[in-house]
Parts: C-alpha cells; structure tokens; sequence
C-alpha cells in the first residue's frame, strides 16, 4: 500500500465528512422547503369556517373541509376497527404458534406484501366491494385502508411479542393460567406500550393515504355519517385542488395539506410518546 | 368514559339517519361549473335532496352508470353502441350546450387556427409558435420564437371527443393518425386530469397549447384561438355560435348527434351537447322520482343560470323533446308526474 | 420459545382451543386476504392475458380507440423515474446514514434523526402539491435549462424545458424514499460490529479510512438491500408522481420529457376503463406492479438478513 502522507489524509477525511455534512443539507432542503410553504401558505386560510364547512361551488367564495375531516376520520376509524384487530392478532398467531408450513408461509406473506402499492389494495377494494355493493362507499375506503395496514401491523406485532421474555410466560403457565388468558393479559399487556406506538404510525399512514380512496370512497360535497355512501376525505381534495386551475382553490389546497400534516403530526408524536412511555416503564 | 362514546356512537347514528337523500352521479368535468351552481341551487330549493357529483370525466361518468355505482352518469360524448350494449336501458338527457375552446399560453394576440395547423399543432408538427403554418395564417400577427407544448386530456374525456370529433371531420390527416374517441393515442403532448387539469396547466405553462371547455377557459382568463368553420368564417367560441351549431343539426329521437362543424355563418365548429345518462326504469322510488323531477327543473329554471356561466341553453325544440322523453322514463315502472312540479 | 402443556381442567382447555382456533384464523387471514387480491386481478387481467402476456409487456402502444394495449411505456416510465430517484437518493442517504452514526457531531444527531422521521411521515400527495407548486417551476426555469446548455448535446436532456416530465418524477421520488433508504442503511451500519472500526481505528485509520476498509465493505450487502427497498418503495408510489411527471404515454429518451408510471395510469384512467380490455389492461399493469414489487422486497429482505446475520467469520469480503 502506497503510504500517503497524514496531511492528505487527515484532508481526505475532513472533506469526507463535510461531503456527508452536504448531503445531510441536500436531503433537509425539500423538507424545509416543503414545510416553509406549508406552513406559510396554509395558515392564512386556517379560519374556524374552514375547519367546520363544506365545500362552495366554483366561484364562490369561503367554504371549508369540514367533511373532508369527518371523512378522513370516519374512514381511519372503520380501518382500524378492521385492520388492528386482524394485524394484531396474525402477529400474535405468528410469535406464538410453532413453527410449521402454515405459520411460515403466513410470515412471508406478510413480510413480502407490506410492500403493496396502495393503487393495487384500491383496484382490489373497487372489484371486491364497490361493484357488487353497487355505490362508492366510506365502508369500501376504510376496508381498503385496513388492507394496507394489516401486512406491516402483524409483523410488528411479532417482533415485539417475541421481545417479552419467556420467562414470563412460562411463571404464568405454570402458576395454572391458561394459554390465551397468559397471551392475553400477560404478554400483550407487556407488549403493549410498542403496540400503541405501531398501531399509531399505522393511523398516521393510513390518514395519508390517496390512492386507495380514489374508486372507493370517490368524493362526497356534503356532510356524511353512513359507511355506505361516497365519503370526503382530506387527501382526495387536496389532490381535487391541486390539479384545479383556480387561484382559490389552490389556495384551500394548502390549507387543507396543512390541517393534514397536523393530523399526521400528531399521531407520530403520539407514537413517540407511547414508544418513551413503555421503554421507560421498563421490563422485568 | 364509556359514557362519552356511547353519546358520541348515538349522535353518530341520529346524524345518519337523519341526513336526508343523497343522490350520487359522476361524470363530465366539461358543464361541472354549470352543475355545481344547479345542484347548490336546487339544494336551497329543497334542502332534505342532496346531489353529490364528482366530475370524474365523461368516460368514468359512463363507466360508473353502467355498473350502476352512481344513480346517474354524465356525459358530452354520447355513448357508443358497444358502450349502449354493456348498459341496456340507458337513456341520454341533454342538459345544456357548451363550446370546446383552443387555448394556449403565449404572447399571441388573437390567434386564427385552421384545420391544417390545429391537426398539426397536436399531431406534433408544428413545434414552434413562429413556425411558417401558423405565420401564413395570421397575417400581420407577432409571433414569438418559442417551443410548443400541446396539453391533452389523460383521463377519458367527452371534451376530447368533441374535439376529435371535429378534428377527424376536417383533417383527413387526422381522421388516419388518431381517430375520434374519449381516449385517443396522442401524437405529442402532456396529459391532464379533467378540464380542471388542462386548463391548470395552460395556465401554468408558458407556450402551452391545450382544448377545454368555454367555461374554463373565461373562468381562467386564458386566451382562446379563432378557428375556421364549415362556412369559411374565423369565429371565436361564443354562446351564440354555439346555438347556431345546434339549429342546423336535425334531433334524433335517442338524442345521440354530433354539431360539430356545423353549417351556418357564425356557427361555432366544435360545439356540442351535454347529456345526463340515467336508466329508463329507475329502480330506488326516492332517488328516482329526484333524479327525473331535478333533470325537468334542469331543462327549465336551470337555463336561466347556464348564459352567465358561459353555457347555451337548449333550444326550445329540444327542450319540447326532452320533456316527452321524461315523461316517458318510470320509477320501478310506474310514470312520475313531472309537469307539475316546478 | 417453549410452551408449556400444563393439564389444565376441561373450561380452560377450551378456553384456550378457541383463543387457538382465533388466532390460526387471523393468520390465515392474511393469506386469504393476498389471496384475493392476486386471484381478483388476474380474473381482471384476463382479457388480456388471453392474447398473449408477452405482447402485452413489450407492447408500445396504449391506443383506447382500437383496444391495442402495451406496458412498455408504464414499465419504461416506473423504471426511469425509480432509477433516477435511486442514484439521487442513495449517496445522499449514505452518506446522511455516516453522518447520523459516525462523523456526524453527536449533538446534531437527533435533530437529523427528527427531520428524516418527519420526512417519512408527510403523506404523498403533500409532496405532490409541493412538486406541482415549487419544483416544477424550479426544474422548468432554473435546472432544466441549465442541465440542457451544459449537458444538451446527450439525448437525456434535449427538448424544451417543460418542468413536468421524467426529471420531475425521479426527483421527487428522490425525496420521498431518502426516509426509506437512510433509515435502513443506518440500522445496517449499526449491526456492523464495533470491533471491526475500532481495530480499524487502533491501526492508525482516520474515521473515513476506517469507513471505507471495515465498516462499508461489511455493510454493503445490506446498503444494496436498503437501495432495493427504496427501489420498491419508488415503485408503487402513486400520488406525488401522476401530479409532476406529465402523464403521455410514450417513451421518449429525454428526461425532460413527459412520460408515464404503472401507478399513475392506473390512477387515472381506472375509474372510465370501460370495456373488458381496456379495464384489463389497467389490472395487468397492476401485475406487473404487484409482481416487481414482490420481486424486490424480497431480494432486499433477503440481503438485509444477510448483514443481520453477518458473513463467515465476521471478517469483510
């Protein structure tokens, strides 16, 4: 090895560094960028009527997402009563059972297609649902968010029940507690804190999420309360305003990204706060 | 804590109930400024209806009907008879008249666009707006020195077809390469979703080239191209020229026709109708008896609002017509009485 | 992991059956669920592929009119912008991931760490609106004309600058797998055993030699499954794409030009596909998305397990 001089390295190795340095400025670029403009072109449409209203006809003025909201909401909730219990509990199943062909062929599956493009979960939900139920629908949304969120949920969930010690399953075996009261009660309840925080990020993502909705909740101008009619959601407007070419409506484009990220921003503090929570609970 | 949820469960499920009809169409994005002030308009009429109507495109307006999903569709291309075959039953309603505007982005004052360089602007011929084509048909006329960027529809567009419709009409050329359609291979060019899309990038794009609807095009103060029609005239898009292209064109009985290039002195050449597509027997009693009593209020106090929003109202012969088609469409097979509801 | 069969009394055995029974369901769950949605699309895609699924995946064509349909150009499109989003992403999340665990000042650390979580986390179509409103009109009178004075005479970067197109995509996907790809490159660096930078670092290396001759050659199996994971990520994404990349379905050699991906034709012609062929080509796209990503999450799994588990004897290859 040709010996170099330790000048020339030592220069090497401080331009490396400010070479990394650069790239960590590169990757903070669009993200401030991003959230400069949000921030600074949102707020000003932030009024209490754009929380609370519907959305006006081209052309007139005021107007909100009020619905959009609702719907975003509504369409999470009926998600996660769908698709927590079913991740959960496949995580369970996958941490628990023996180790057989069956166990394993689930656990591939699951790895492999949480990588699903959500366009396909929405192609999907458009055959399964929205064509024999003859409507677009919130309900159709939700299943399609649920789809989406079960892969990645279930193999979280085996990690972190792995993560309990075995010791404390067994002292509740053999203290004559039964196997699903031990799961239940023991090991989830451990296993709990992690799981808020999984099943937190997993809201947060699906709260973002566009193109599943695109044929199955479609669009809905009014305030909506029943699973099965065409539901409004935040995402599917921004996109709607986006694309418009009116000045306005861009303008709620914004506006409506910012009460978005807000969403997703505080569900991922959530998510932190229950992971901080549960690692300084501490395991025995 | 329970508490609270169970409130919140009952108020959900009171607000449900309570939340009156809700009737879903879909469909063009073409008369969707028109249809938006209709259905606030009607909703003020009557607050217990609701229309929630998304413009997704006439494509999706005939797609979505077909498969029943929506309980009414929309559209400016009429359907064709593949497409009639896959939805049997399926009646057209004319609502109203538009004109499909040439637009662009460019500091041109008052373009003249002839069948020869409107085919070659969109095939991808003409490139530049100095290009020799357009300088000899616009005498006079500063153009600048600048690339050409043509904006079609991506998504499947009775605004498209109506612009095709003329184009094959009066471009050989263009009737070989592309044809007519909703969805066309393009030669050149970006796509855009909806009349909203085009119309966004225009706007947004110096050099830019694209078609939309007249309404579009005032709504965003973009200029629009004069164009040659059957007679020899250069005319702009105008609500009058649009009329005149209808009262040449004789009615069919299942109001499918095509105005464009139509004959008349200050005929507009790309003019055309815009249709609501229901089914002939309406299977919901509500929805349907809804669906039919909003489409004659259309076809009558709605016109009054379609001028200032840049749309033709319908000539009174048609109106005539579509008034007896109405009267002859049933809910769950029986006839709704219709002319007394104003 | 043992599971103690303790003789319990008949209410709680079946207690315990049921709970059994619940959770084998669930798990099966989830490949009856994949399940259905494979046998959805191919029952979908049917139509077309009946007429030959080669033809159909080396098709130029997407003419709705004559219901001729070829994937070529989505194939071409998704592939484009993806590589070009991984030869932004991946140097910069290298060199972000060295910064976050080796030569990055310990204090920055968490600040860094924040804002790339926070990157994660801002849904698609907010990017979408971003690309639309700032890049666009960046790339369209900023870098695309640079790029095209400097580097015109290759055909990568001929043609007017437009904004929307090729470039716009890859860049934007760019930003959207950083998250991805740094992340995961970072937990792979931090499974590379001390020993190997501190031996490194005994011998007289700099931080950076010590990088280059232990740490990075260890990781590198795992740094391409992190690429491969970001590749798959770049794939499937929907929203922020359709909104910048133009939306013409050709294949055009420029990055400046208009072009189109699986998933945003999917998302715009889907809802007015109607016709069997047209609608099954569009699924038949979906396959060949569902198929692709398949394909590299588990190439990039498998590699991640592979620095996970570490090569024989620990020594770098």
């Amino acid at each position: 090895m040709r010996a170099k001089s330790h000048l020339v390295r030592t220069v090497v190795n401080h331009t490396v560094t400010a070479l990394c340095g650069l790239m960590v400025l590169l990757a903070l670029l669009p993200l401030g960028s991003l959230l400069w403009l949000v921030i600074s072109k949102g707020t000003p449409g932030l009024t209490l009527t754009f929380f609370t209203s519907l959305p006006t006809p081209v052309g007139e003025p005021g107007g909100g997402v009020g619905n959009a909201i609702l719907g975003t909401a509504s369409m999470v909730a009926l998600a996660c009563l769908i698709g927590l219990p079913v991740g959960i509990g496949a995580g369970v199943f996958l941490a628990e059972r023996a180790d057989n062909a069956f166990s394993r062929a689930v656990r591939f599956t699951a790895e492999v297609f949480s990588g699903i493009p959500s366009i396909v979960i929405g192609i999907v939900a458009y055959g399964l649902v929205v064509v024999p139920m003859r409507r677009f629908s919130g309900l159709a949304g939700g299943l399609a968010l649920a789809l989406l969120m079960v892969p990645s949920l279930a193999r979280t969930t085996e990690e972190l029940v792995r993560l309990v010690p075995v010791s404390l399953r067994e002292a509740s075996l053999a203290l004559g507690i039964s196997q699903w009261k031990t799961s239940l009660r023991i090991v989830l309840r451990t296993a709990a804190g992690g799981l808020l925080t999984a099943a937190l990020l997993a809201i947060a993502r699906a709260a973002g999420e566009t193109a599943p909705l695109l044929f199955t909740s479609l669009n809905n101008q009014y305030w909506n309360f029943r699973p099965d009619q065409p539901t409004a959601s935040l995402t599917v407007q921004i996109y709607n305003y986006a694309i418009s070419p009116y000045e306005d409506w861009h303008q709620k484009a914004w506006s409506a990204a910012l009460v978005l990220l807000l969403l997703v921003g505080l569900l991922n503090l959530a998510a932190r706060y229950a992971l901080r929570r549960s690692a300084a609970g501490g395991k025995s | 804590m329970k508490k609270i949820f169970a409130a919140l469960a009952l108020s959900w499920c009171g607000l449900a109930a309570a939340g009156g009809l809700l009737v879903n169409g879909a469909g063009a994005t073409f008369p969707f400024p028109l249809y938006s002030k209709w259905f606030s308009d009607y909703n003020k009429k009557l607050p217990d209806i609701k229309f929630n109507y998304q413009s997704i495109g006439s494509g999706g307006g005939i797609k979505q009907i077909t498969e029943r999903t929506v309980d009414f569709g929309a559209s400016d291309a009429p359907m064709t008879d593949e497409e009639l075959a896959l939805a049997p039953g399926i009646v057209h309603i004319p609502t109203v008249m538009g004109a499909v505007v040439v637009t662009y982005n460019a500091p041109v004052e008052g373009l003249k666009l002839t069948p020869e360089t409107l085919a070659g602007l969109f095939l991808g011929k003409i490139t530049k707006w100095n290009d020799q084509a357009l300088a000899k048909d616009n005498p006079g006329v500063k153009l600048p020195d600048g690339p050409v960027s043509v904006i079609h529809r991506s998504d499947g567009s009775g605004t498209t077809n109506i612009f095709t419709d003329y184009l094959s009409k009066v471009s050989p050329e263009w009737k070989a390469a592309v044809g007519a359609g909703k969805s066309v291979k393009w030669p050149a060019g970006l796509g855009a979703k909806g009349n909203e899309g085009v119309s966004g990038l225009v706007k947004g794009t110096p050099g830019a080239v694209g078609y939309v609807e007249l309404a579009y095009a005032n709504q965003n103060k973009l200029a629009r191209a004069a164009l040659r029609n059957k007679d020899g005239q250069f005319v702009l898009p105008s609500l009058e020229g649009t009329s005149e292209a209808a009262a040449g064109v004789p009615m069919p009985p299942d109001f499918r026709v095509s105005i464009t290039n139509a004959d008349g002195k200050t005929a507009y050449p790309m003019a055309s109708f815009t249709y609501i597509l229901v089914y002939k027997d309406q299977s919901d009693k509500e929805k349907g008896e809804a669906v039919l009593k909003f489409l004659w209020w259309a076809v009558h106090d709605g016109q009054a609002a379609a001028p200032a929003l840049d749309y033709a109202p319908l000539p009174k012969a048609v109106v005539a017509e579509v008034e007896k088609k109405l009267e002859s469409l049933t809910v769950q097979g029986k006839p709704v009485p219709l002319a007394s509801s104003r | 992991m043992v599971t103690a069969r303790v003789h319990a009394p008949a209410g709680r055995q079946a207690g315990d059956r049921i709970w059994n029974g619940l959770l084998g369901l669930l798990g099966g769950a989830i490949l009856l669920v994949v399940g259905v949605i494979v046998l959805e699309l191919v029952e979908v895609a049917r139509p077309v592929l009946k007429t030959g699924a080669l033809g159909f995946l080396l098709g130029t064509d997407w003419d709705p009119v004559s219901g001729s349909f070829g994937a070529l150009a989505f194939i071409y499109g998704t592939l484009v912008t993806s590589a070009l989003a991984i030869l932004v992403a991946v140097p910069v999340s290298v060199g972000l991931a060295l910064f976050l665990s080796e030569m990055g000042p310990r204090q920055l650390r968490p600040v860094v760490s924040f804002a790339i979580e926070t990157l994660a986390a801002i849904p698609s179509v907010v990017y979408g609106l971003w690309g639309l409103f700032v890049l666009v009109p960046w790339l369209r009178s900023d870098l695309e004309p640079f790029l095209g004075s400097v580097f015109g005479f290759l055909p990568l970067f001929k043609g007017p600058p437009i904004g929307l197109g090729y470039l716009a995509g890859g860049l934007i996907l760019s930003v959207m797998i950083l998250p991805t790809v740094a992340s995961v490159t970072n937990e792979v660096l931090k499974t590379v055993p001390p020993a190997l930078r501190e031996g490194a670092l005994a011998l007289g290396a700099t931080r950076w030699e010590a990088i280059r001759m232990a740490v990075l050659p260890y990781a590198r199996p795992g740094i391409l499954g992190a690429t491969i994971l970001g590749l798959g990520r770049a794939l499937g994404e929907t929203m922020a794409v359709t909104m910048v990349i133009g939306n013409s379905p050709e294949i055009h050699a420029s990055l400046f030009a208009p072009g189109y991906s699986l998933p945003s034709v999917i998302a715009n012609e889907f809802a007015e596909a109607t016709g069997a062929v047209h609608a099954g080509a569009l699924a038949g796209l979906a396959l060949v998305l569902f198929g692709l990503s398949l394909v590299l999450n588990s190439l990039a799994r498998l590699l991640v397990q592979v620095v996970a588990r570490g090569p024989r004897g620990g020594r770098p290859a």
